[in-house]
């Protein structure tokens, strides 16, 4: 437990957004990204405006455009499928740089590149803007379940410790001379994963005793109370009630 | 596999969150059940196990790694309901912090990639492990099918909701064949990983393996020089003792569903691409270069229902031909097996386990 209590995409910072309270932060992503789905996708216009809104939220958390656009690498899977359909869909042909390729495809590959990008990029902001217990708090207020939650807490917090471990014995067979070059070494590893299920386990087992030694009974307290105001609330709203105009116009137009 | 925003229309993945929640409200009364208040401590070191596991590299051949996707070895290793709740939890967390899946996705993810993952493998597993003998051998082969079989599975089943709410209309035949043929190769490594993976656990401590709790042979006491059993414990709550034969029952229907509703549609493809090349073939030919621009011009496929069915009813058969005859085949060694794996397991329980600080 000796790593810091922080994940990978968190920044630190005092921005108007990282105040605010994790609940309302959840609520207006989710909201935003569920009006983006549902805008239709000839409306190109509808998805610039969108990218200006997240440019603005991300300017008011003060996150760096290349730590955003950094992050957005994962979506890569999932890009290179997109670039696939002006190729498979069929329907109208048409020709774009000399190679003939389908409307529909070509709409198809803009829908999810457009609508992928937005989510990711909205997610992105949302992590790095909140941190781990805020986050599992603010997931909380939003009544899930608390089982959930101490759940998702629990992989959270020892999920720093299990990597480590995993890493220790890497290490520990990297220094005996092993090297995974190929299938054949399948074995070795599945033997770590072995371990590694077994010294989890263990762990997860240990834990448990030391919370029942220390008064556990099925919930956890709850130390920090913070209900969310009413303008925080609407300073939150702001996002997605703006991304709704928007789709809304994009439904009209 | 992460489904991002935007790939599945939002009625569908509104639908696919429902039924997520529910299964994850299903699962949670089931790890509760299972695992009563150590439930968030273990499913939570499990879902940090899983997510560890995922970053464990595998190298195939130069260059290239896969790594495992975890449902089916979650579901043998901690079982169906605490499975499934780790994976959402994974998923979840994915969304969330890592931004790896979307989150109007998320209902999808969990569908396609905890639940039914978890479920077709578990089911397969439990069929399995109930139709062939009581060995050690019998979980490797299991658990090798259950992993193999879940991850096309998974990816028939989001090809089931790519059809109903896709935003592109790509013939739905031709995202199955791709999906599923990528994913046959994918779960063939997942198969092999999984399988060493709990053999390595069984061969520790086959207490912990969820599916193999059946497998632990009663305590002998040798008094004056002879084994008798030892008093009876009463089994410390094994909730699938309960209803052991719906399980299998279910596991075994729903190998057989699988691979006819697979093959009913995995094989629509090869047979298409005949059917293609035998309609167009020869006759029309000349005029389809003529007109066409480019070789993906002209390239749907259509109808083949009658080929299709016959794959199913081949996929069915071919699961009961496979039971039937492995069954004949372990039962005919049984007797053989059983006394090394008596001696055996009697060996790993002598085992040692070690005791590490929280």
């Amino acid at each position: 437990m000796g790593a810091g209590h922080a994940h990978r995409l968190y920044r630190h910072g005092h921005s108007p957004v990282h105040r605010m309270p994790p609940h309302c932060k959840l609520a207006a992503v989710l909201g935003f990204v569920v009006v983006v789905v549902s805008t239709p996708r000839e409306a190109v216009w509808a998805f610039a405006a969108y990218a200006v809104l997240l440019g603005a939220v991300a300017t008011a958390a003060r996150v760096p455009p290349g730590f955003l656009l950094r992050r957005l690498v994962i979506e890569v899977p999932f890009v290179a499928f997109a670039f696939l359909m002006p190729f498979v869909v069929p329907g109208e042909q048409t020709r774009l740089l000399g190679v003939s390729v389908s409307v529909p495809g070509l709409w198809g590959a803009w829908n999810v590149l457009a609508k992928g990008t937005l989510g990711v990029a909205a997610s992105v902001l949302l992590a790095a803007t909140t941190d781990l217990r805020a986050l599992l708090l603010g997931l909380q207020r939003l009544r899930l379940p608390p089982l959930l939650v101490q759940i998702a807490s629990f992989m959270i917090r020892y999920g720093d410790v299990i990597t480590d471990e995993m890493r220790r014995m890497s290490i520990a067979r990297r220094s005996r001379g092993f090297e995974a070059r190929g299938v054949r070494h399948w074995g070795v590893l599945a033997k770590t994963a072995g371990a590694l299920f077994i010294r989890s386990y263990e762990r997860g087992e240990r834990v448990h005793l030391a919370m029942v030694s220390r008064g556990y009974a099925g919930s956890m307290p709850l130390i920090e109370e913070a209900p969310a105001s009413r303008a925080q609330w609407s300073s939150a709203a702001a996002l997605p009630l703006t991304a709704l105009a928007i789709c809304l116009l994009g439904w009209t137009l | 596999m992460h489904v991002p925003d935007g790939f599945i229309d939002a009625p569908v993945s509104a639908a696919a969150g429902l039924a997520a929640a529910g299964a994850v409200a299903a699962s949670l009364r089931g790890a509760r059940r299972e695992l009563d208040d150590r439930t968030a401590p273990l499913a939570g070191l499990v879902a940090a196990f899983i997510f560890a596991v995922q970053m464990l590299n595998f190298p195939v051949a130069a260059g290239t790694s896969g790594h495992l996707l975890g449902g089916a070895l979650a579901a043998i290793l901690v079982g169906p309901w605490t499975g499934v709740l780790c994976i959402a939890v994974v998923l979840l967390m994915q969304g969330v912090l890592f931004a790896d899946g979307g989150l109007t996705a998320l209902g999808v993810n969990i569908t396609v990639m905890g639940v039914v993952t978890v479920l077709v493998a578990y089911g397969l597993f439990r069929g399995l492990v109930k139709v062939l003998p009581r060995s050690r051998r019998s979980v490797t082969v299991a658990s090798f099918v259950a992993s193999l079989v879940s991850v096309p599975a998974a990816a028939a089943a989001f090809t089931a909701l790519y059809a109903i709410g896709g935003t592109t209309d790509v013939p739905v035949t031709k995202v199955l064949t791709a999906m599923v043929g990528v994913h046959v190769l994918i779960g063939l490594g997942e198969a092999v990983i999984t399988t060493a993976t709990v053999g390595a656990v069984v061969a520790v401590r086959p207490d912990l393996v969820y599916g193999a709790r059946g497998l632990s042979a009663p305590l002998k006491l040798r008094v004056g020089g002879k084994l008798v059993d030892a008093v009876p414990v009463p089994a410390p709550a094994v909730p699938a003792a309960r209803s052991t034969r719906t399980v299998w029952i279910a596991g075994l229907a729903t190998a057989l569903v699988l691979a006819g509703f697979v093959s009913f549609y995995a094989s629509a493809s090869p047979d298409g691409l005949e059917k293609v090349a035998a309609d167009q073939g020869i006759d029309r030919r000349a005029q389809e270069h003529a007109a066409a621009d480019s070789p993906f011009a002209d390239y749907g496929v259509s109808g083949l229902t009658d080929a299709r069915l016959s794959g199913g009813l081949a996929g069915t058969l071919g699961v009961g031909a496979t039971v039937v005859a492995g069954t004949a085949v372990f039962w005919a060694v049984r007797r053989r097996r059983e006394d090394a794996r008596t001696r055996q397991d009697a060996a790993t329980r002598a085992d040692g386990r070690t005791q590490e600080n929280v």
